[in-house]
């Protein structure tokens, strides 16, 4: 505890001093009265000048609540209820909505996650970047303009000169997080809350982005608190870190003891988190799916799939990786016969799959399921988890009342969850719940194949888990085959038999996992492995320094 | 830049006059079946057979259908709307002071309600569910329910019989001195005002509201933008093409539905005009102004699409 900070009196030497913070906001469940709930409570934190904190949690944690507190914001009917926010030695709760405009992008400034849906799209980005420091007096028109060309450039941003002219919708989603960076930098702030500001990039894009962040950082000296639900990407730009969970601080403390040493069993999950073995299993006997050299476009001129071929075995999974645009999902769809192939086949089980999805006979559709990336818009919201369930079993076997009532009941009991739920509704459920419920009614069908395409992406780490560990449990006594598409390469090691790599709609590298996941690898392959965060001190600098090609975001 | 943007715009002309032209056909239609002789009505029940028919002779009420659309498709894209029957004057002639002066009242009413609507638009936005909000939206509503023959009436009512500010019957002529004409117009045009104005506010507030849900309103709030900046810097611009679409549906009606305000306040425009010849069953006014009110409807429309095709920076600046 000898480095722990221990807090000055009176006199306020941090930049940021939050005291017993306590946030709350009114709910209103269905069925239920409107009730106040406490989202955040009795959080302490201090972060000096030039530091950079991370706060880490799952969803609903209250790191982003926490992260707007700086700034006196509450999003959508959020009240900061009882604490201080110290902002350079002032308790910003107190100044008013007037005091509170001055501080805003003058002193604290704000990064968003989603940088697309941030920008105004009516407007040119050099006008965004500039506005604040125009609003607050910092710089004339041209004095800012010049400064954010310069930001643009140690952003690394290509036509540091020009793309300010640009309008957000011209600009990639990877450039987009880069240039709200230097819109917060702009006004020359003492601090940045960057909100998960890589997590909707691809892995590969990424790297860059945070690379670019941490450049920043360190150049300007701004402090910053940096929020993500992403242990090994926090590790890369803090100097300490605040687990937090169910609004409450678990541990805080510098970012090496938190990785290397964690006090509480929490952390020690969030640490462990990617670590499923997975044994590779033996390819036996006759495929369940051959897809060969499939060729498929959506308007004709460009082809989205270029001679795809894959095997996937009774049993097994196959990973298919690549970042977003590489036709991962295409293929999906080719397969189900949403978009019929232009060239080649789909054989299943020996015969041949029509390529058109109304052709295809009810055998062939109960043979091969889908789960979906949203599991909250891929369910009938007005339906109960037993209608949901028990649909396929109707539509598939004509099952009714008891029979049905107890096959639903058996498949609740192995995704994990009681008969309890047979009654609620898909908004009862939270978000690895609902993944489950889908993962049930996929299973109703008693398929062969199940494909899986992004169905932990938008799940918090550990729940992602539960769900990675379940499907595996689920194959070993189903006998189903996954085709598992995700550009998370983590989850391709915990779960795939064997892997595709997609770029730009071809397979550069297929094979066993083992083989896949062995040197020599080819550019891409190297570019997506090396891209993975790792949960290592110095990790970033070295998977700059070791990159063969430049992501494809840039 | 250029190439899909001048295409839809290319595209939404071409429809609009393809309209046209359909209407034209169904003005056409739609007067032919119309009961009642024309010939008839102008000579009154007196008139002996021998006289009718050779009235319908002379007007070329024997042809057929068609050849008389024809006929009449091509006086109009020559400039000729015909002869009124009951007058014998040439349409075009008469119609066109009379449009001039249905416009300059439209144009009056527009210049007041529309920036009015705009802005109670968005001073309710910034105030909303306050009591400013509620009182505007009650106001605007209060007027909207109201019929425009009680406005009318109460306008009257009220500055030309008891407060006698302005004149109760609109009479415009030609070369009436310019703030003559306006004081004459000035309570058909409130009239008008007060019953355009809440539609547009009422869109003009939902429009906004919509948009200041977006991400982007959040940013500007973090950069400690006043809500009345972040309303008309950030959330206005991306409100416009839907306002821009009520407020000309609201331009049309100024022009096409103004026949009642019209007819109350005796002011000599489009709408009285085609009262008074419906009633003489003088077809080919009505033909006449019908298709020009389609005219003004249509183009308005395509106005509003091409406002909202240009205020679009995806559409305005592709990738």
């Amino acid at each position: 505890m000898a480095d722990h900070e221990t807090r000055p009196d009176g006199a306020a030497a941090a930049l940021l001093d939050i005291r017993d913070l306590k946030i709350e906001a009114t709910v209103y469940p269905p069925g239920e009265d409107p009730h106040d709930v406490t989202i955040v409570d009795g959080v302490s934190l201090m972060l000096e000048k030039g530091k950079v904190l991370g706060l880490i949690g799952e969803s609903g944690a209250g790191k982003s609540t926490i992260g707007l507190s700086p700034m006196g914001y509450g999003r959508g009917g959020v009240r900061i209820t009882g604490g201080q926010v110290l902002v350079n030695g002032r308790d910003i709760l107190k100044v008013g909505t007037r005091g509170l405009r001055k501080l805003r992008g003058r002193e604290v400034c704000y990064v968003a996650q989603s940088a697309a849906a941030a920008f105004n799209p009516a407007h040119k980005l050099m006008d965004q970047v500039v506005e604040s420091a125009l609003q607050h007096g910092v710089a004339t028109r041209a004095e800012a303009e010049e400064k954010a060309v310069a930001l643009f450039r140690k952003l690394s941003l290509p036509d540091p000169e020009s793309i300010g002219s640009r309008y957000p919708h011209q600009v990639s989603g990877g450039q987009l997080q880069r240039v709200m960076t230097a819109m917060a930098l702009c006004p020359e702030p003492d601090l940045i809350v960057f909100d998960e500001p890589t997590t909707a990039l691809d892995v590969t894009t990424q790297i860059d982005v945070l690379a670019a962040i941490k450049d920043a950082i360190r150049d300007t000296g701004v402090a910053a608190l940096y929020i993500t639900h992403d242990l090994a990407v926090v590790a890369q730009v803090s100097d300490e870190i605040m687990v937090l969970r169910h609004g409450k601080t678990v541990e805080s403390g510098k970012t090496e003891q938190i990785i290397h040493a964690p006090r509480e069993d929490y952390t020690r999950q969030l640490v462990s988190v990617r670590e499923i073995v997975h044994k590779e299993k033996e390819q036996s006997g006759a495929p369940v799916l051959s897809v060969n050299n499939v060729t498929a476009s959506y308007s004709g001129d460009v082809d989205v799939l270029k001679n795809i071929s894959v095997d996937i075995y009774p049993g097994q999974t196959l990973a298919v990786v690549g970042e977003s645009g590489s036709g991962k999902s295409t293929l999906a769809r080719a397969i189900t016969g949403l978009l019929p192939p232009r060239e080649g086949n789909v054989m299943f089980a020996g015969r041949a799959l029509s390529p058109r999805l109304a052709e295809r006979t009810k055998d062939d559709l109960r043979e091969l399921q889908m789960i979906y990336q949203m599991a909250d818009v891929a369910m009938n919201p007005r339906q109960t988890v037993g209608t949901i369930i028990g649909r396929p079993l109707e539509f598939y076997f004509g099952m009714r009342g008891a029979e049905r009532d107890k096959r639903v009941a058996e498949l609740l009991d192995k995704i994990e969850m009681g008969e309890g739920f047979l009654d609620r509704y898909p908004a009862e459920l939270s978000g690895g719940q609902k993944q489950r419920v889908c993962i049930a009614r996929a299973l109703a069908a008693r398929p062969n194949l199940i494909i899986c395409d992004e169905v932990t992406s938008a799940l918090d780490p550990l729940v992602a888990n539960g769900i990675l560990k379940l499907l595996l449990e689920l194959q070993a006594q189903e006998e189903v085959a996954y085709l598992f598409i995700t550009h998370d390469l983590a989850t391709v090691r915990s779960i795939a038999d064997s892997i595709a790599v997609m770029y730009r709609g071809e397979v550069v590298r297929y094979g066993p996992k083992s083989q896949v996941l062995k040197p020599p690898f080819d550019d891409y392959t190297d570019l997506l492995l090396s891209s993975v965060p790792e949960m290592e001190i110095g990790w970033l600098e070295k998977a700059i320094a070791g990159r063969k090609m430049e992501s494809a975001g840039n | 830049m250029d190439s899909p943007i001048l295409r839809l715009i290319a595209q939404r002309v071409a429809l609009g006059i393809l309209l046209l032209f359909a209407v034209s056909v169904l003005i056409f239609v739609g007067t032919q079946i119309l009961p009642g002789d024309v010939a008839q009505s102008i000579l009154g029940n007196q008139a002996t057979p021998q006289a009718l028919a050779n009235l319908r002779e002379e007007l070329g009420l024997n042809d057929p259908a068609y050849i008389r659309y024809f006929k009449w498709l091509g006086g109009i894209l020559t400039g000729d709307l015909g002869t009124a029957l009951t007058s014998g004057q040439d349409i075009a002639t008469s119609l066109g002071g009379r449009l001039q002066n249905t416009l300059f009242l439209a144009f009056w009413a527009a210049v007041v309600s529309i920036p009015l609507a705009v802005s109670l638009g968005l001073i309710a936005v910034r105030y909303r569910n306050g009591p400013v909000d509620k009182a505007i939206s009650g106001f605007a509503l209060a007027s909207t329910s109201l019929p425009e023959f009680f406005i009318g009436y109460l306008l009257v009512y009220f500055f030309a019989v008891k407060l006698q500010w302005f004149p109760g019957i609109s009479t415009v002529y030609d070369g009436m001195p310019f703030l003559d004409r306006m004081k004459a117009i000035a309570l058909p045009a409130t009239a008008l005002t007060l019953v355009v104005l809440a539609h547009m506010m009422r869109m003009t507030r939902a429009a906004i509201l919509n948009v200041m849900q977006s991400a982007y309103i959040e940013t500007a709030e973090l950069k400690g933008l006043s809500a009345f900046d972040i309303i008309r810097k950030h959330a206005f611009p991306n409100a416009i093409a839907p306002i821009i679409n009520v407020v000309m549906l609201n331009l049309a009606f100024l022009v096409v539905g103004v026949v009642v305000v019209e007819v109350i306040f005796v002011y000599p425009g489009m709408g009285q005009y085609l009262v008074d010849h419906v009633a003489k069953r003088d077809v080919p006014v009505v033909q006449a102004v019908g298709l020009i009110f389609a005219a003004v409807y249509i183009s308005l429309n395509i106005i509003a699409d091409i406002a909202a095709i240009v205020a679009n920076p995806r559409l305005r600046h592709p990738k």
